[in-house]
């Protein structure tokens, strides 16, 4: 598809709107977009919405023999990739200069500020190491890429557990999720990048440019922080001159932000454990709007029912009598659940069925929607 | 079945998918029992022998006396002959502009297109202005091809416009709302303040008001027009009527 130039109408607008101090949906100079971070059912994985931007992250790691000159040492390797669904400006086998850039920062952001402890993913010194692959993925290109990059693959890192290992002199034993509960990395900081586009020569100053105002501005400055006011990196493209009082100002400015953000990050870090915790549903499908019926659906067909009074009397008729009302499942501990009085079950099945049934049986209203065995139908009521 | 339209009268406002198919019983006509009637098909519908095509997912919709068609939500635009679009001027070449109107292709204007221009007088029209034209040509086997004047010679409106002024991109829906004749949208916000509006059919407005407060103002109201009841965008406009004024 072809991407839409920008035309000098437009142009001119924003620049006079930005020298009137307003934006084109109505945010500050120094307001962000509202950030969504939502985590999927696997640890590790991530997804961001800044806006309309979006981005996925995806942690995975791998026993590898790890560097000569850093023996010791894991290995965190980052990749970043713009596909053509994000943006029509975005082709496929095209080494662009944005994306370059993008994958540098994103590199200076997490490895050289060092915010995970590297040392603790050796596993045989000069051997076997961890190798930490973190993925990122842009959905929607709407501006300001490199701070959702930034904010999903820290939050990925922090969302992800690797699985435990245990050492018998040189035999290494990897235990599945099922054996040993999995570990999460350890992480010292967590730096986040802050973008500030400059306009006229940097008279003006935009903090989180969507696209049309990265389209039409001089310079960027772009820098990571922590949350203790730490300078990870900073990186200003563009070639426009900045004075010492607007980096000064930027860097307090940044402060300010990424304490909110880091705050962001760590309530949906906590909301994702605590569901994970008492068992409730996580993942991506519970975090999308909900009231929106994805499924197929059918006209109300029509069901013979003429003598189905009759059926309905002998079949209770010659039933047994039934059993006592039973109250709600007894939830022993997560996932297990007991039905029934004592430990029989009501239903006649097998023990072994029982595990996976009983656990959280809610009372709801069962609606056919399509009788097929092979269509995997979800509903999002 | 007592004439050819019934079949239709019975899916008119409900959900068709590409590929239902419309199959008319034409025996009848030949025994000279149906009075033949003409069925004139809308965009979505398509004529395939002696069946009616499905081609686009939507609601079916008709008007007196026999016209048909699907009424769908996209944004992607097809260009079309006879439909006035707002394009970007994005190169000159040889004799002619080439212009983004938003679909797979850019499409052609020649210099010779605007009125008054002539071989001796071009037209002033730079890289990335606003034009307001017509397709002349348009189907999917040629390079489309834009006019600025209409069939007398007049420029009727059309031609470079736009020297303040926000463009912005909706979706054909609200587009094809806006344009109806009796808009109740362009009703509600002529109320709010005055503005001046073109409307490109795809899929593109441009707006400028007194400001750039209030031009921003109308943009973000029509975007925000799409997917709102009218019970709720009249609540919407009352309420920035009261707050801005």
């Amino acid at each position: 598809m072809r991407e839409t130039p920008l035309s000098n109408c437009e142009r001119l607008f924003l620049l006079k709107a930005i020298e009137s101090k307003k934006r084109l949906d109505g945010r500050q100079t120094y307001d962000y977009r509202s950030i969504k971070i939502s985590f999927g059912t696997d640890y590790g994985c991530c997804s961001v919405n800044l806006g309309k931007t979006r981005v996925l992250a995806q942690v995975s790691c791998e026993l590898v023999p790890p560097k000569d000159s850093r023996p010791t040492e894991g290995i965190i390797f980052l990749n970043l990739e713009l596909s053509p669904m994000a943006s029509p400006a975005f082709q496929t086998n095209r080494q662009s200069e944005l994306l370059v850039t993008l994958n540098r920062q994103l590199e200076r952001c997490l490895r050289n500020s060092r915010c995970i402890d590297t040392e603790s993913l050796c596993v045989v010194s000069g051997e076997k190491v961890w190798q930490i692959r973190v993925d990122v993925h842009v959905l929607n290109h709407d501006g300001n890429l490199m701070d959702a990059a930034s904010i999903a693959a820290i939050s990925a890192l922090c969302h992800f557990k690797r699985p435990d290992v245990a050492i018998q002199g040189r035999d290494v034993t990897v235990f599945g999720p099922a054996e040993r509960d999995p570990v999460p990395l350890s992480i010292y900081h967590m730096p986040v990048c802050v973008s500030f586009a400059f306009f006229q020569q940097g008279t003006y100053l935009l903090v989180d440019p969507c696209e049309k105002e990265e389209l039409i501005m001089d310079g960027l400055l772009v820098m990571a922080m922590n949350k203790h006011r730490e300078i990870c990196s900073i990186q200003s493209s563009g070639g426009i001159m900045l004075l010492k009082e607007q980096v000064l100002r930027c860097s307090k400015i940044a402060s300010v932000k990424v304490s909110e953000i880091t705050e962001l990050i760590n309530k949906a870090l906590e909301n994702d454990r605590q569901a994970r915790k008492e068992g409730g549903k996580f993942g991506f499908v519970e975090s999308m709007p909900k009231e929106r019926i994805t499924a197929l659906k059918r006209e109300e067909s029509l069901v013979e029912m003429t003598d189905v009074q009759e059926t309905a009397d002998q079949i209770i008729s010659k039933a047994a009598a039934g059993h006592e009302v039973v109250p709600s499942p007894v939830i022993v501990a997560t996932g297990t659940g007991q039905v029934g009085e004592g430990l029989q079950n009501t239903w006649g099945l097998d023990e072994e069925d029982e595990e996976e049934e009983s656990g959280t049986k809610v009372e709801k209203r069962v609606e056919v929607i399509s009788d097929s065995e092979e269509e995997d139908v979800v509903i999002l009521d | 079945m007592d004439s050819i339209l019934s079949c239709f009268k019975d899916k008119v406002g409900e959900v068709v998918l590409p590929g239902d198919v419309f199959s008319l019983d034409l025996s009848d006509v030949e025994n000279n029992t149906v009075k033949s009637e003409k069925i004139i098909c809308g965009p979505g519908l398509r004529r395939n022998g002696d069946e009616i095509l499905v081609s686009k997912s939507g609601i079916l919709r008709h008007r007196s006396p026999n016209l048909y068609w699907i009424d769908s939500q996209q944004k992607r635009y097809v260009p079309a002959k006879g439909e006035s679009v707002i394009g970007v001027v994005t190169a000159k070449s040889g004799d002619s502009f080439k212009v983004d109107v938003g679909g797979s292709e850019l499409a052609s204007l020649s210099y010779l297109a605007f009125e008054g221009a002539t071989k001796r007088n071009r037209p002033n029209v730079q890289v990335g202005d606003l034009v307001y034209s017509q397709f002349a040509i348009a189907n999917k086997d040629m390079e489309p091809e834009l006019v600025c004047i209409d069939s007398c010679g007049r420029a009727n409106g059309m031609g470079v416009f736009g020297a303040d002024g926000l463009l912005f991109k909706v979706s054909l829906g609200l587009v094809r709302r806006l344009l109806s004749p009796q808009s109740e949208i362009i009703k509600d916000l002529e109320k709010l303040f005055p503005f001046e509006m073109v409307v490109g059919l795809n899929g593109r407005v441009w707006v400028k008001a007194n400001g750039i407060q209030k031009t921003l103002i109308v943009a973000n109201l029509l975007e925000s027009c799409e997917n709102m009841t009218p019970q709720q965008r009249q609540a919407l406009f009352k309420r920035v009527a009261e707050g801005s004024l």
